[in-house]
């Protein structure tokens, strides 16, 4: 039994070796927008190429997630509590709008 | 509220709407729409001959299921029955969009067959909430059949209705959006037409500027009302706004319809245009309603009586 106990421990200590890294990659993997009273949080995003996007609804009204130049970014009509994901691959700035309320704008910068 | 030696000026009695509170009568007389109290002006009105009075509604938001209103299908209801009791010898009514709230079409069934109690051949445009889905096909299938993009116009009694769609193909940073079709369908459709005939506009996002920050107005709306400035007589109606506003500029009078859903902020008033959540229930019913509208050919002027649902 000895060794299976040696064999958990030597786990443990690459799990918490690993921790830090997962944690990062996590973060990469998922960054937050949220959409409060017809406004983007935060309006502009710096986030690095692989990064999920999300975007969550927590106004009383829907509203939908547009590119403004590109037309890939295109979320369904999010009602209260509903998100988006959008991956952004590459490096670049990508100015968004709300499809219905333009006036909401918001920007997410991939470098 | 007129009589042939004593004619308030319009603006006078826009300025007396503004303090009628919520359903609008409207009636188009003279080439002149005009508003009054129900129970006053409306039986005047009544004894005029080729008077037109029609009924407006906005802003159902069938779907729409949060404080301050649980119920819209229940509020829809109560505005028909409103619109039944007031309607008079209504010739229509139109309804200013936002028939739902998420474009379901159990939504549109809903709002079809609520509206459809009204008793009256009801004109519709579509709001920013009816197009959510597949560019709005199956609003305009079941609403505006013939105006597969939302915007027709019709003759009732001498009065060119036109309804439009400033709601779709909006642009980042922008407001309400006619575009360059519609506006040149807009021209060809008033070429010709007599200065002297009167002219009702429907829309659901206002053709001017009430609030930019809140997106309250129409990018190219000044180009509509450019195409409307010859005629004598114009009326401009709209929703959207979930309040009463209203602004006489030279012929063109602007007018926004309550909600029968809920009420939103005046602006700069809120943090944002979304719904007053912090309603009372018992003062729900004051901040919603429905219009009528009167015309009396050879009267001045235009009449539009907001009637709330409740007191």
């Amino acid at each position: 039994m000895a060794h299976v106990r040696r064999a958990a421990i030597r786990a443990g200590v690459l799990g918490l070796l690993l921790l830090p890294l997962l944690r990062v990659v996590a973060l990469a993997a998922d960054a937050t927008v949220t959409i409060d009273n017809f406004t983007f949080n935060p309006a502009t995003i710096t986030v690095s190429p692989g990064t999920r996007v999300v975007w969550v609804n927590r106004d009383d009204i829907p509203h939908i997630v547009v590119g403004r130049d590109d037309k890939s970014i295109k979320s369904p009509p999010l009602d209260t509590g509903d998100s988006y994901g959008f991956t952004f691959s590459h490096a670049g700035t990508f100015a968004y709008f709300c499809g219905i309320h333009p006036m909401m704008q918001g920007t997410v910068v991939v470098r | 509220m007129a009589d042939a030696t004593n004619i308030p000026s319009r603006r006078k009695v826009l300025e007396c709407m503004t303090w009628a509170g919520a359903a609008a009568v409207w009636t188009v007389a003279g080439g002149v729409p005009r508003s009054s109290l129900i129970g006053v002006g409306t039986a005047q009105a009544a004894e005029a001959t080729g008077e037109l009075t029609f009924m407006q509604i906005s802003d159902s938001h069938i779907g729409f299921h949060a404080a301050p209103n649980m119920d819209t299908p229940g509020t829809l209801k109560e505005a028909v029955a409103l619109v039944r009791q007031q309607r008079g010898d209504s010739a229509l009514m139109i309804h200013t969009g936002d028939v739902s709230h998420l474009s379901a079409d159990s939504q549109f069934d809903t709002a079809w067959q609520l509206v459809g109690e009204s008793g009256l051949q009801t004109h519709y445009v579509p709001g920013e909430h009816d197009v959510l889905i597949d560019d709005g096909k199956a609003f305009f299938a079941r609403f505006t059949p013939g105006a597969p993009r939302g915007w027709y116009s019709f003759d009732e009694r001498g009065v060119h209705f036109v309804g439009l769609n400033n709601v779709q193909n909006l642009k980042a940073g922008g407001l309400g959006n006619l575009g360059a079709d519609q506006l040149a369908w807009l021209k060809d459709d008033l070429a010709g037409r007599s200065a002297s005939q009167p002219i009702v506009v429907f829309a659901h996002v206002p053709l001017w500027t009430v609030a930019p920050q809140w997106g309250w107005g129409t990018d190219d709306g000044a180009q509509a009302i450019d195409l409307l400035k010859r005629f004598g007589s114009v009326t401009v109606l709209n929703g959207h706004i979930h309040q009463i506003m209203q602004k006489v500029e030279g012929t063109v009078a602007f007018h926004t319809a309550r909600s029968t859903a809920f009420p939103q902020p005046v602006p700069g008033t809120a943090p944002s245009p979304g719904p007053m959540k912090d309603v009372p229930a018992d003062k729900l019913r004051s901040m919603l309603g429905i219009d009528k509208v009167m015309y009396v050919p050879g009267k001045q002027p235009l009449a539009i009586v907001d009637t709330p649902l409740g007191a």
